[in-house]
């Protein structure tokens, strides 16, 4: 049986090789080739005829429906929009090399350092702010301080504690109370220092959770269980609306964590209070100026920003509905924006 | 002593364990010490791929071009200008087949240009009505199959409009159209190729094998740096996952011809490019058509993670609804990208049976009768829809296309259900969660991070001694030390050990699960339908309602790793068992076994190198689930290439990182492969 496969192994290897083969490999590749090269130079240059305005679309709400609240004006300006799923942080660099046109929604604390990083290569530029304040710091929901779970919050001084931080633990973090902080690339040690800063290293621990929305699925598990939850989030966000209250630090100053030249002393300050930027690609005021106006005014207030997510989230809409709903309920702001 | 050894290969691994055990537990640890931790003299590798891909896309070969929109020249790399103008015709065919589906008017700007629409812009696609797409499909699945796999088809398209997933469906289908086809002439074309050359069937298996084996995660920030983001991303990330089987299944059915047929060819007088067409294409039909159907099963699987570089449709809806933790509408999507999987692989294993039909003789209508049914059937539906437009005031018209999220929906249901399985197992899962970390998995990733590399190497070397010979042993030291010469050996440990625990609990159960299951045919069957299910049903999906159960711990990940990786071990065991000749189990009962005895005896060594190769599978499926934990939080190899994800610079690590975990595939690969070949040869199983 086994000499026998080999034996025919042996003659179809010879069959191509003398009679086929060698041809055969060149006219397959003159195929390939010409076949390639055909469709390079036919539709590479008609597809580039096309080009829309492109937003990139996030994961999150309020994200989503001012991607489509632009892509809404930018039609109605007569110019063609597409929404592009992407990344946080590296649409940055597509921002840049001009992949996308905008980015609008940039948060000082976790998106600087790429938006200012792709301005240093050049080919992106500073479209100005929205008309808010931004704010990313350790909380807790608002039911946890309406159990009783640590008397005292949101001063940051009630964590130490011992029976609050109790309330706080988790199956592994070893009895001590648990901070769920974000991806450990957005700030990475920043709380562990400021845990480290403030003398509370012993009751508590840090525990990096992967994504976003694995913060989220804590919230709910912490909130089934009664358990006590301490995460990281943000505001404006769709936690806004069910209650969420951020622990007061002690105050931030220039220069106060550890990785900015600060002391053991002083990296126990809280967050800085941010701004809220649009990105845009170096070429978008000369290829859609009309648009780019539009971007440069549009400004939006953080009650604006709460209802966008708001009429996703609790009013069941899809994120193009929410946008015309909120197009037309603010028509003589868009108008102003326009002209 | 030697002799002792020589014939024994249990106890040739008794004396490698102990050598291992000795090792472990004197060598001291001592970052100086080059026994506990090699030093990291490949830690510039990442940077070297960020420099090289940096100096193809804005420094090398620059050639200046003129910028309509600057009036004015601006320098561009010969390399970018390439790589962009393959996004642009990936991209214009998508957008086509989409406004196919969809409607829209982009198709015709880019080839009319901007100056003509522009004036007259009712030039646009029209979509097809949902109604003609469903009725479309049933006569597809009519004439491929009959009647049953016409039902399944239109009951399949009706759900997905029915429950208002019909835009992102869409979407979705209009990536797996173009990039199934892609996947198959690039597939193609490179097994023909590899059939007729060795040398380039060589230079292809260490390509596929890597490939296949890397987690989709470490190639998607190359793939945005060289193409951006976008479809077409998405669609080359997914070319590059699904492309793979179909070059080994052509090059594996063009084998099997036997050289009759091409002397039969040859008799005829056929020329070489005939030959190709006419005689050794069509022989290997069946082998290359299910590697077809492998491809479209791993174009939907990529539907989420293409999300991630821009593919529009369900994956991104998918991941929308989880980031609001809206667990049931995510349920629903993920339902109807498991539903188009289905619909699209019974179609294409259809195909793949169907026999061509040779009647001459008939007349335009009796060849066409199906296509001019379909015709006058989209007209119908198109008139239909657009009268039902005066009777939809609020502007959706149900009959032509039903918006996103104003279909049917079982969402609260799905919710309920998850609420449900919270109440009533939470607080004795809890207790399981926590003796589980600190009794099993707390201890194992100290005992991992507690090896000496030197020990590992011993152990992993040692393994491939025995079973393949220096050969083996060198292969897998190789690899290994690649891994172990970057400053990343500790994290690959922590990897290796949440690994080791999903492999060892995903085989152990799918063993099982498997040998009970091939005991009879019904039961093998739902079981081989289950596995499919879970294939392709995004695993992202249970990855985030895991941590209500079990929080943001190891557990989590291990649980999502054991889910998912117990799908192949389950399948080859019921493969594997179902294979063994009946006689065998007659000459078993004559000898008087009991069904245990049996199970033991005849059945499990017969299949086990089968199952082995399922085992193989396994560990590939879990380091994929592991770095996709990286999404609840973990501190391995997988963390840093999800990180790699949002960084500017991220390409090369990620890249890099991913090639350690394919080489950790590789060493298994290779140990187990050789295993089973040589057991194979040994039972005169082939």
């Amino acid at each position: 049986m086994t000499e026998m496969s080999i034996y025919e192994n042996n003659v179809c290897f010879d069959l191509n090789q003398n009679l086929t083969g060698g041809n055969m490999v060149k006219l397959f590749k003159g195929l390939v080739l010409a076949a390639v090269i055909v469709s390079f130079t036919v539709f590479g240059s008609i597809a580039k005829a096309a080009d829309p305005i492109r937003i990139p679309v996030l994961n999150w709400t309020s994200q989503i429906v001012m991607a489509n609240v632009m892509a809404q004006i930018f039609e109605e300006q007569g110019y063609t929009a597409e929404l592009v799923p992407a990344e946080s942080a590296s649409r940055y660099e597509a921002v840049r090399i001009g992949d996308l046109h905008v980015a609008h929604e940039t948060w000082e604390s976790t998106m600087a350092l790429p938006f200012y990083e792709a301005m240093d290569k050049g080919g992106l530029i500073d479209a100005g702010s929205h008309d808010l304040i931004t704010f990313e710091e350790m909380g807790i929901p608002n039911w946890v301080i309406d159990e009783g779970l640590c008397p005292g919050l949101p001063n940051w001084e009630a964590l130490k504690s011992p029976e609050c931080a109790a309330n706080f633990a988790t199956a592994d973090s070893g009895g001590k109370g648990r901070w769920l902080e974000g991806p450990y690339e957005w700030h990475t040690d920043v709380m562990p220092n400021r845990l480290k800063g403030l003398g509370l290293d012993e009751l508590w621990m840090v525990k990096f959770a992967g994504s976003a929305d694995a913060l989220w699925a804590e919230l709910d598990a912490a909130k089934k269980e009664g358990r006590g939850t301490v995460i990281f989030n943000w505001s404006p966000n769709f936690t806004d609306a069910a209650g969420f209250t951020f622990i007061d630090f002690p105050p931030y100053f220039e220069g106060c964590r550890m990785e900015n030249g600060g002391t053991l002393e002083t990296t126990g300050c809280g967050s800085p209070k941010g701004w809220l930027k649009k990105a845009a690609h170096i070429k978008f005021p000369i290829t859609h100026p009309a648009a780019y106006k539009f971007y440069t005014k549009m400004s939006f207030t953080a009650p604006q920003i709460g209802l966008m997510a708001d009429l996703v989230d609790n009013q069941g809409m899809s994120h193009a509905d929410a946008a015309t709903t909120f197009i037309a309920e603010h028509r003589d702001l868009m108008d102003r924006w326009m002209n | 002593m030697f002799n002792y050894l020589k014939n024994s290969r249990q106890k040739q691994f008794i004396f490698l364990f102990t050598i291992f055990l000795i090792l472990y537990f004197f060598i001291p640890k001592n970052e100086n010490n080059y026994l506990w931790r090699l030093p990291p003299l490949l830690k510039d590798l990442p940077l070297m791929f960020n420099v090289l891909l940096d100096n193809l896309m804005f420094n090398w070969f620059t050639i200046p071009v003129w910028d309509p929109d600057w009036q004015m020249y601006e320098d561009k790399t010969l390399f970018r200008i390439i790589t962009r103008s393959i996004s642009n015709l990936v991209l214009f065919f998508i957008i086509f087949i989409r406004e196919v589906f969809l409607g829209g008017f982009q198709t015709v700007n880019s080839i009319l240009g901007d100056s003509i629409t522009d004036a007259n812009t009712w030039i646009s696609i029209p979509a097809l009505p949902w109604t003609a797409v469903v009725i479309g499909a049933i006569i597809i699945g009519y004439k491929l199959e009959g009647i049953r796999l016409a039902l399944l088809a239109g009951i399949g398209f009706f759900y997905v409009s029915v429950f208002g997933q019909w835009e992102p469906s869409m979407q979705t289908l209009s990536l797996v159209l173009f990039t199934a086809p892609v996947c198959f002439i690039i597939g193609l074309s490179l097994g023909v190729w590899g059939y007729l050359s060795k040398r380039v069937e060589a230079a292809l298996q260490p390509i596929l094998n890597v490939a296949q084996t890397m987690p989709h995660f470490s190639y998607l920030v190359p793939i945005v740096v060289l193409f951006g983001v976008g479809d077409h991303a998405g669609s080359i990330a997914t070319i590059i996952f699904a492309t793979p089987p179909m070059v080994r299944l052509t090059i594996l059915g063009l084998k099997k011809i036997s050289p009759e047929v091409i002397e039969s060819g040859l008799m005829s007088g056929c020329n070489r490019f005939q030959l190709l067409f006419k005689v050794l294409i069509p022989t290997a039909r069946r082998d290359i058509l299910i590697g077809v159907n492998q491809v479209i099963m791993q174009c939907l699987a990529m539907t989420t993670i293409a999300a991630f570089i821009g593919a529009k449709g369900l994956g991104f809806n998918l991941k929308v609804a989880l980031n609001s933790l809206k667990i049931g509408k995510a349920a629903e999507i993920g339902i109807c990208v498991v539903i188009i999987a289905v619909v699209l692989d019974k179609l294409s294993l259809a195909w793949a049976n169907k026999q061509k039909d040779y009647f001459a003789n008939l007349n335009f209508y009796q060849r066409n009768r199906l296509s001019i049914f379909f015709i006058l059937l989209t007209v119908c539906c198109s008139v239909v829809a657009f009268i039902a437009s005066y009777f939809f005031p609020e502007g959706f018209n149900y009959l032509y296309l039903i918006p996103f999220n104003k279909g049917l929906t079982v969402s609260p249901i799905l919710d309920a259900f998850v609420d449900w399985i919270w109440n009533t197992f939470f607080y004795y899962l809890n207790s399981f969660n926590i003796f589980l970390l600190t009794n099993v998995l707390g201890p194992m990733k100290q005992a991992y991070l507690n090896m000496p590399v030197i020990s590992t190497f011993v152990l992993f070397m040692g393994a491939g001694y025995i079973i393949g010979g220096l050969r083996s042993c060198l292969i897998v030291g190789s690899l290994i030390l690649f891994i172990a010469l970057s400053e990343y050996w500790d994290r690959t440990l922590i990897t290796l050990y949440m690994a080791t625990f999903a492999v060892g609990v995903s085989a152990i159960s799918g063993i099982i699960v498997g040998s009970l299951c091939s005991q009879n045919d019904f039961a093998s069957k739902s079981i081989l339908s289950i596995c499919d299910f879970f294939q392709t049903f995004p695993s992202f999906i249970y990855l985030i309602p895991v941590i209500l159960l079990f929080g943001i711990t190891d557990t989590s990940v291990m649980i999502a790793a054991i889910v998912y990786a117990s799908v192949p071990a389950t399948r080859y065991t019921v493969e594997g068992l179902r294979s063994v000749p009946s006689s065998l189990h007659d000459a078993g009962s004559m000898s008087g076994v009991s069904k245990l005895q049996r199970w033991r005896l005849i059945d499990l060594p017969l299949a086990l190198p089968h199952i082995m190769l399922g085992i193989n599978q396994t560990v590939i499926f879990a380091l994929m689930m592991i770095v996709l934990g990286a999404l609840i939080g973990t501190e391995d190899l997988g963390q840093l290439i999800m990180g790699s994800l949002s960084r500017p610079n991220g390409a090369g690590i990620g890249f890099t990182l991913g090639i350690f975990i394919s080489f950790i595939c590789l060493a298994v690969d290779n140990l187990i492969r050789t295993w089973a070949d040589e057991r194979k040869k040994l039972l005169g199983i082939e």
